[in-house]
């Protein structure tokens, strides 16, 4: 058998190659983020920066660890499912720090109507109202237990 | 280096502790969280919303969604008696003000709260040409806004137009099903500020949540399920005439 006698140039070819290789490594360590393919084909820092944003709502667990009061008469009334923040608004912050941050009442003539003002597309049970403007949905209905209160139990 | 029978019996429940480390990973802003745990999805009961907008503001005062941009809005449909395959659509304004009266002409009216359907196969995610748009481990379908080029191409993809290009940020932006509110065991700000309980978070992964016995019972659908997108957004009393 010949001896195969030029292999100096297979030589030369493998080192470009494994050169071609280094820098390849080099540059995916340099471009590529650390956190890439840590949970999935994605970087996965995002869902740490995504997750790290305050919350804006507390949410009524939290409302009701402080008004147990409200929480109560709330669900025995028609309001039950509503929750604290739909009509008080977002309070995470006063939640965090009741005695700097007050929350402001909402203004009733407002708030009553906007799931009470009659519309054709709500669900035909739902209690609908065509206001009209003399007295405060307040001075009868207490938000917390809109029902009224039976006659002479005033 | 051959393996006998026993040695791969011994390596076997060793990878398998060690693939459930990998997917139990939780992301660092929430230390208590396992991803592994949660499969994310809606519920939205139509028969139950009543054209509110507190999801809309809701979804607004949490995400700081920039004015005239929606992350979830609130549709009023109404459907004709003779032509239900046209039907009539208004959302002034995502409906975060809420609806006008409405007229009164026969047919039949219902409103349809819309957001991110955190699609399973979800075409937004596969037409980003560089992997902004990713699938978190527990079914959210979120946006890496370091990565995002803001080509706008996922706008054009999502079937139920969802996405919108942000217009401070300048990329692409949709809900994150309040990611940061999830993974700290709390609800979504929209399912949070529903006065009538129309939108409920549902965790398909935990069996205690009130979704299973609510499927059992009830006729719900997806949007376009024809698109096979694998929506998570279940609805409840969904009409064959909403898109």
């Amino acid at each position: 058998m010949a001896e195969f006698k030029d292999s100096a140039h297979l030589i030369r070819l493998a080192g470009v190659f494994l050169l071609g290789l280094v820098l390849f490594l080099v540059l995916r360590a340099a471009l590529i983020p650390r956190s890439f393919g840590r949970y999935g084909p994605f970087r996965g820092d995002a869902l740490a920066e995504i997750s790290a944003r305050p919350v804006a709502f507390a949410g009524h667990e939290v409302c009701e660890n402080c008004h147990p009061d409200e929480a109560a008469l709330k669900a025995s009334g028609a309001h039950k499912t509503v929750k604290c923040e739909s009509c008080h608004g977002p309070l995470a912050k006063h939640a965090d720090d009741p005695g700097t941050v007050q929350p402001v009442l909402p203004e009733v003539a407002k708030l009553c109507l906007r799931c009470h003002s009659k519309n054709i597309a709500k669900p035909a049970g739902f209690p609908q109202t065509e206001a009209n403007g003399s007295k405060p949905c307040d001075t009868c209905h207490k938000p917390h237990s809109p029902g009224l209160k039976p006659e002479g139990k005033k | 280096m051959t393996l006998n029978r026993r040695q791969i019996l011994l390596l076997l429940p060793a990878a398998a502790i060690a693939w459930d480390y990998v997917l139990a990973d939780n992301p660092n802003g929430s230390p208590n969280y396992k991803m592994s745990e949660h499969w994310w999805g809606m519920l939205i009961d139509i028969t139950k919303c009543i054209g509110c907008g507190s999801c809309v503001r809701a979804c607004e005062m949490e995400n700081d969604v920039p004015e005239g941009y929606f992350r979830t809005w609130i549709e009023r449909y109404h459907v004709s008696d003779w032509h239900i395959e046209t039907p009539e659509v208004d959302s002034p304004n995502g409906g975060k003000e809420g609806f006008l009266p409405g007229k009164a002409e026969g047919g039949k009216n219902f409103f349809v709260p819309k957001m991110c359907n955190h699609c399973v196969d979800s075409p937004c995610s596969q037409v980003c040409p560089v992997g902004a748009t990713f699938h978190t481990p527990d079914g959210v379908v979120l946006v890496d806004y370091d990565y995002c080029l803001g080509c706008r191409y996922c706008i054009q993809a999502c079937p139920y137009g969802c996405r919108f290009f942000h217009p401070k940020k300048h990329t692409a932006d949709k809900c994150t099903l309040c990611y940061h509110r999830i993974t700290k065991g709390m609800t979504t700000a929209c399912c949070e500020a529903c006065p009538t309980g129309a939108r409920q978070l549902a965790d398909l992964k935990n069996p205690n949540d009130p979704i299973h016995s609510f499927l059992k019972t009830h006729s719900v659908q997806v949007l376009k399920p024809h698109l096979a997108t694998g929506s998570k957004l279940f609805y409840n009393g969904l009409d064959g005439s909403v898109r």
